[in-house]
């Protein structure tokens, strides 16, 4: 299909805060596209609210075909083919890397166990991190529970992964091997959209960069474009203060 | 990039409405509410059918009428030809009598063993311990029975009481304690009193704004002291000074004079105030220890003096943590109250397991005591949530 | 050179004497200021005072040995042979004398029970199963006579084993463990409710069809498995084991009852939120009196009428209303502290509510709040004593209106309440340490794992 996600004239109020103003979006499969804006700009409530994490009062999402709306049947449906990776990991801590893994293959997909965790050791490899799989979530580092993360995420065979600042929990020195795994993934053909700040990342693996304020989308690009000719004063701005020091 | 077509979603736009999230939560709610007035239709059909067969009436009619029962202590004047509405009004009033008076000890005893479990004196901190362990860990009720047993088999008569001195006279029969005789100069002190009490606080209003105005804080303990207790002793020196005691005197038979407590009345009291007290010595001290060693020390280096620190930065931070625990505490013992029916105090239960068993009006009466509980509950809560939203720390 | 001399030999003279030791300890914990002298003398003066007469009553003066009552009154001190005169009325209340090796067994199996849920190795869903053998045992040997075996019977069997399979063969996420679990609870209510049914049938049969199937009958059908004990009915339960069985038992069916009062107050659907603050805030504003009253006089009037049910049940019921009030207060406590995120990764991967809360959710929450259960269980057996009021055996009614009642031994109600006291501190003591040092692991735990 041509479009894996699209929105249209999304719109969403907290209260009487109106936090996404006329989003209009759409995403082909294979695209990664990266949001970043200033905080509040509503970059992270754009991306909770394709899976339904933040409803949205109007306006139309379609993900993989299916509209967004209050029907249960389709939230379900969209959650099962929408990862989702958190800035601050919420793996469950009391269950080991391996359980918390097989968890959504067992009861969400309804896979016997065995081969559920034949998933899992195999999405463990990918994320080169194999060798922790009978640890708990406490006894792991930073980058290593956002890597297993993003393998929770994987073991649902997601058509999309979405990242909420996957990096900004972390200590400076561990923001690589997280970012090697996205990377890795957008190599392999994952639809991916990203809200961060590591301008590195968008410039290396980036097809589009959003840019995002006071809740609109005040500019798209190729990155190439992006970071050398940014059109809008406010880009201009943003960059100059994200990329100056 | 070109707006895309929402026609192109593959599934129908709104999809079975039974499967709508709303739907379905209206669903469950009709069930549950289907099943509750299922029930309750259920129960009344039965209550009502079950009070037939045996020939109860129900209703309220019989608050009207008279009750013959005999109430040893009341604050109201007492005749067994009285209503049993008024036997209501009793009770309750001799429930708060023992509520506010065991709320009004238990604090401050509560709060003495709590800072003296605090103290670097082991044998303070010790026997406090001993204290609090060995109460909170035996039921109230046994407590309660056990102190009405010494009280009323081992304590000595009436006529051979144990004397505490200064008219204070312990028995069986319960407390006695001398009683001031009321004149002209009291009442007149007093009124004087309340006014004092108000200009203490309008001079601590304007010393408060002196400082905010100029910087300089005029003394503020002492004078407030003076203003508030010299006009008053002034007034009452000047009117004869009479302070003259009903003390309780011993004639042939018994004591005649004074005050006393029946030794229900000071069974309850007693047991309830050790019982709670215990509990509020546990609160106590895990706020004062909850508010960390840092803010001392960050007072100190800013040179606060002791006084100013307590008052300024340690007393708020410990009552955050110390009164919802303490007030739900206070809540306890309003209930505890209750166990009064086991050593022979009339409160409202013991009033209304007399009237239960003399109209068989059980469903009434137990909805009656249920229902003054609840509104002393509420009350309480409701106070207490108010306090809450207006100290509660504003965080992000 | 000479600097370090010195310092050497400062170093080797050792802190100053009066400083260590137990003369160091004196000073620094009961003399350092004049207040704290003044505080120690006042206190050791009053222990003075105290101490050696209740010592001397206590112990040294007591009879220990067997006495008559005149005996121990011609004694100064302390009647204990009052308390082996009647220790067996105090623990054990009514029941047979010579039957009373069962009550002892059965507190051993309610304790044994107990102990063993306090490893958290054992903390696994097979506990349950221990759980449920331990109380089957414990009212066999209680009730004894014949175990009554009828459809109910097999109903219950079948619903455990499907229940059993549904867990350890099926697939765990697939549709064949969800039937097996359904199985299991059709199982359940059959058991339940499977009378009702039965005569309900019967009357549509005989308003529709006229015919008079007596399908009521059939419920009654069973046999009677001896025990080879004899048969003690629960009016003559009394003492320790009562008090033990109430709470016990309370707690563990309050449990779950709490969850779902836990999980409604939260929920978003107004009906159902409404109804679960107004019992929570119903039940805790009233006092445990009052309930133990309305299951006392008021369910014999709320039941159908020919539906008996015992003095022990409407206490029992009482103190699981009760119980779930408070319990649902602690557990939303706990689920209060448990991070939005967690809720919102179960959400994102596609988990459904009960899946939510039955695997990620409630598993953390009951876990951070485990002590406040504990003191809640403390709490609760002080609170069974409430149970004399309504005239039902527990220990307290046993000490006060049985031991102490007896004419010979009215005297020594110290003697007798004492030895209550004792029993009720010794449970509810060691378990407040336990729920202590259960505090002090899960700090070191969630302070290790960061």
């Amino acid at each position: 299909m041509e479009w894996i996600i699209a929105m249209h004239g999304v719109n969403k109020w907290y209260g009487q805060f109106h936090v996404l103003k006329d989003i209009n979006l759409s995403v082909r499969p294979g695209e990664k596209i990266v949001i970043c804006g200033p905080s509040g700009s509503g970059k992270s409530t754009l991306i909770r609210c394709i899976n339904r994490l933040e409803e949205h009062q109007r306006g139309q999402i379609v993900v993989d075909g299916v509209e967004l709306t209050n029907d249960l049947k389709h939230i379900e449906q969209i959650r099962r083919e929408v990862g989702m990776v958190f800035q601050h990991f919420n793996l469950f801590p009391h269950m080991t890397v391996l359980e918390n893994l097989a968890l959504a293959p067992v009861w969400v997909r309804k896979l016997p166990k065995a081969e559920a965790e034949e998933r899992a050791m195999h999405m463990l490899k990918r994320v080169r991190i194999a060798e922790q799989a009978l640890k708990y979530p406490g006894q792991l580092s930073g980058g290593q529970q956002q890597r297993v993360a993003i393998a929770r995420s994987l073991c649902m065979n997601p058509k999309v992964m979405l990242f909420d600042e996957p990096t900004s929990a972390l200590d400076p020195e561990m923001i690589k091997e997280v970012l090697d795994v996205m990377i890795d993934l957008a190599r392999e053909g994952m639809t991916m959209l990203v809200v961060t700040h590591e301008m590195g990342f968008a410039k290396s693996v980036a097809d589009r960069v959003i840019f995002m304020d006071e809740g609109k989308i005040v500019e798209e690009n190729a990155p190439h474009e992006f970071f050398n000719n940014p059109k809008s004063d406010r880009t201009k701005l943003f960059l100059s203060q994200i990329l100056g020091h | 990039m070109a707006a895309p077509n929402p026609a192109l979603s593959r599934a129908p736009a709104t999809g079975a409405w039974w499967n709508d999230r709303r739907v379905r939560a209206i669903f469950y709610q009709m069930v549950f509410l289907a099943i509750l007035v299922g029930a309750v239709w259920l129960l009344v059909g039965n209550t009502v059918e079950n009070l037939r067969a045996r020939g109860l009436k129900s209703g309220f009619d019989f608050l009207p009428s008279r009750s013959g029962i005999p109430i040893s202590d009341s604050v109201l004047d007492w005749d067994p030809d009285d209503t049993f509405g008024k036997a209501y009004l009793v009770g309750i009033l001799n429930t708060l009598r023992v509520g506010v008076l065991g709320i009004i000890f238990a604090t401050i005893l509560g709060t003495f063993i709590g800072i003296a479990r605090l103290s670097n004196n082991w044998l303070i901190s010790r026997l406090a311990s001993v204290y609090v362990e060995a109460v909170r860990n035996i039921p109230l009720l046994l407590q309660l029975i056990l102190l009405y047993a010494f009280v009323t088999r081992t304590l000595p008569d009436q006529l051979d009481p144990i004397v505490i001195g200064g008219g204070f006279f312990l028995s069986k029969s319960g407390l006695m304690f001398p009683l001031l005789k009321l004149e002209a100069a009291h009442y007149a002190a007093g009124a004087v009193l309340l006014a004092s009490f108000a200009a203490m606080v309008g001079y601590n209003y304007w010393a408060k704004r002196r400082q905010d105005a100029t910087g300089v804080s005029p003394p503020r303990l002492l004078p407030s002291l003076g203003i508030l207790f010299l006009p008053a002793l002034a007034v009452f020196l000047v009117m004869g000074a009479p302070a003259e005691f009903d003390i309780a005197t011993k004639t042939r038979f018994r004591f005649i004079g004074g005050g006393a407590v029946a030794p229900e009345f000071l069974t309850i009291l007693t047991g309830l105030v050790i019982y709670t007290a215990a509990f509020i010595a546990e609160i106590v001290r895990s706020g004062i220890l909850a508010v960390s060693y840092g803010q001392t020390e960050a007072a100190s280096a800013l040179g606060l003096t002791r006084g100013r620190t307590l008052r300024l930065v340690l007393l708020p931070q410990a009552l955050r943590v110390i009164i919802p625990p303490t007030t739900s505490q206070y809540l306890n013992l309003v209930k505890n109250s209750s166990l009064a029916v086991a050593v022979g105090y009339p409160d409202v239960v013991a009033i209304e397991m007399i009237t239960m068993n003399q109209t068989s009006r059980a469903l009434e009466a137990i909805l009656l005591i249920m229902a003054v509980y609840l509104t002393i509950s509420l009350s309480i809560s409701l106070a207490m949530n108010m306090y809450n939203k207006r100290i509660a720390l504003k965080e992000r | 050179m000479a600097v370090s001399d010195t310092a050497a030999e400062r170093a080797a003279l050792g802190p100053p004497p009066a400083t260590t030791g137990f003369l160091g300890w004196m000073r620094k914990n009961l003399f350092s200021t004049v207040w704290n002298t003044l505080l120690t003398i006042l206190c050791a003066y009053l222990l003075i005072l105290i101490l050696p007469p209740a010592i001397s009553w206590l112990f040294l003066d007591a009879t220990w040995s067997e006495a008559t009552p005149e005996q121990c009154r011609a004694a100064n001190g302390a009647c204990w042979a009052m308390i082996r005169e009647k220790h067996r009325v105090i623990l054990f209340g009514r029941y047979p004398y010579d039957e009373q090796w069962r009550p002892l067994l059965g507190m051993g199996f309610l304790i044994t029970l107990v102990l063993v849920s306090c490893f958290r190795r054992f903390w696994r869903p097979w506990i349950g199963l221990v759980w449920a053998g331990g109380l089957v045992a414990f009212f066999l040997v209680m009730w004894g006579g014949d175990i009554p075996v009828s459809y109910r019977t097999a109903a219950v069997i079948g619903a455990v084993a499907a229940a059993a399979f549904g867990f350890t063969r099926a697939n765990a996420g697939g549709n064949a463990r969800s039937l097996f679990l359904w199985l299991a609870a059709l199982f359940g209510a059959l058991a339940l409710v499977g009378n009702s049914i039965l005569r309900v049938l019967d009357a549509l049969l005989k308003e529709l069809f006229q015919i008079e199937a007596g399908l009521g009958g059939l419920s009654a059908f069973g046999l009677g498995i001896p025990t080879g004990l004899s048969f003690v009915p629960t009016s003559l339960w009394g003492g320790l084991p009562l008090t033990l069985l109430l709470s016990i038992v309370g707690i563990i069916v309050a449990f779950p009852i709490a969850i779902l009062l836990a999980l409604g107050r939260r929920s978003k659907m107004p009906l159902i939120r409404m109804f679960c603050i107004g019992y929570i805030e119903l039940i805790r504003g009233v006092p445990l009196i009052s309930l133990l009253f309305v299951a006392s006089f008021l369910l014999p009037l709320f039941l159908p009428r020919g539906v008996e049910i015992n003095d022990l049940l409407r206490a029992q019921v009482a103190i699981i209303g009760f119980s779930a009030a408070y319990l649902a207060e602690v557990i939303r406590g706990g689920l209060q502290a448990i991070p939005r995120g967690q809720f919102e990764a179960a959400d994102a991967l596609g988990l459904s509510y009960w899946q939510k809360m039955g695997k990620i959710v409630l598993p953390q929450a009951i876990t951070l709040v485990i002590p406040p259960i504990v003191n809640t269980f403390i709490g609760l057996f002080k609170d069974t004593s409430l149970v004399s009021i309504v005239s039902l055996a527990d220990l307290l009614l046993a000490t006060k209106d049985m031991a102490i009642a007896d004419v010979n031994w009215r005297a020594f109600y110290a003697e007798g309440y004492t030895f209550a006291a004792l029993i009720y501190f010794v449970f509810c003591f060691f378990m407040s340490q336990y729920s202590q040092y259960l505090e002090r692991q899960f700090e070191t735990g969630r302070r290790k794992r960061r």
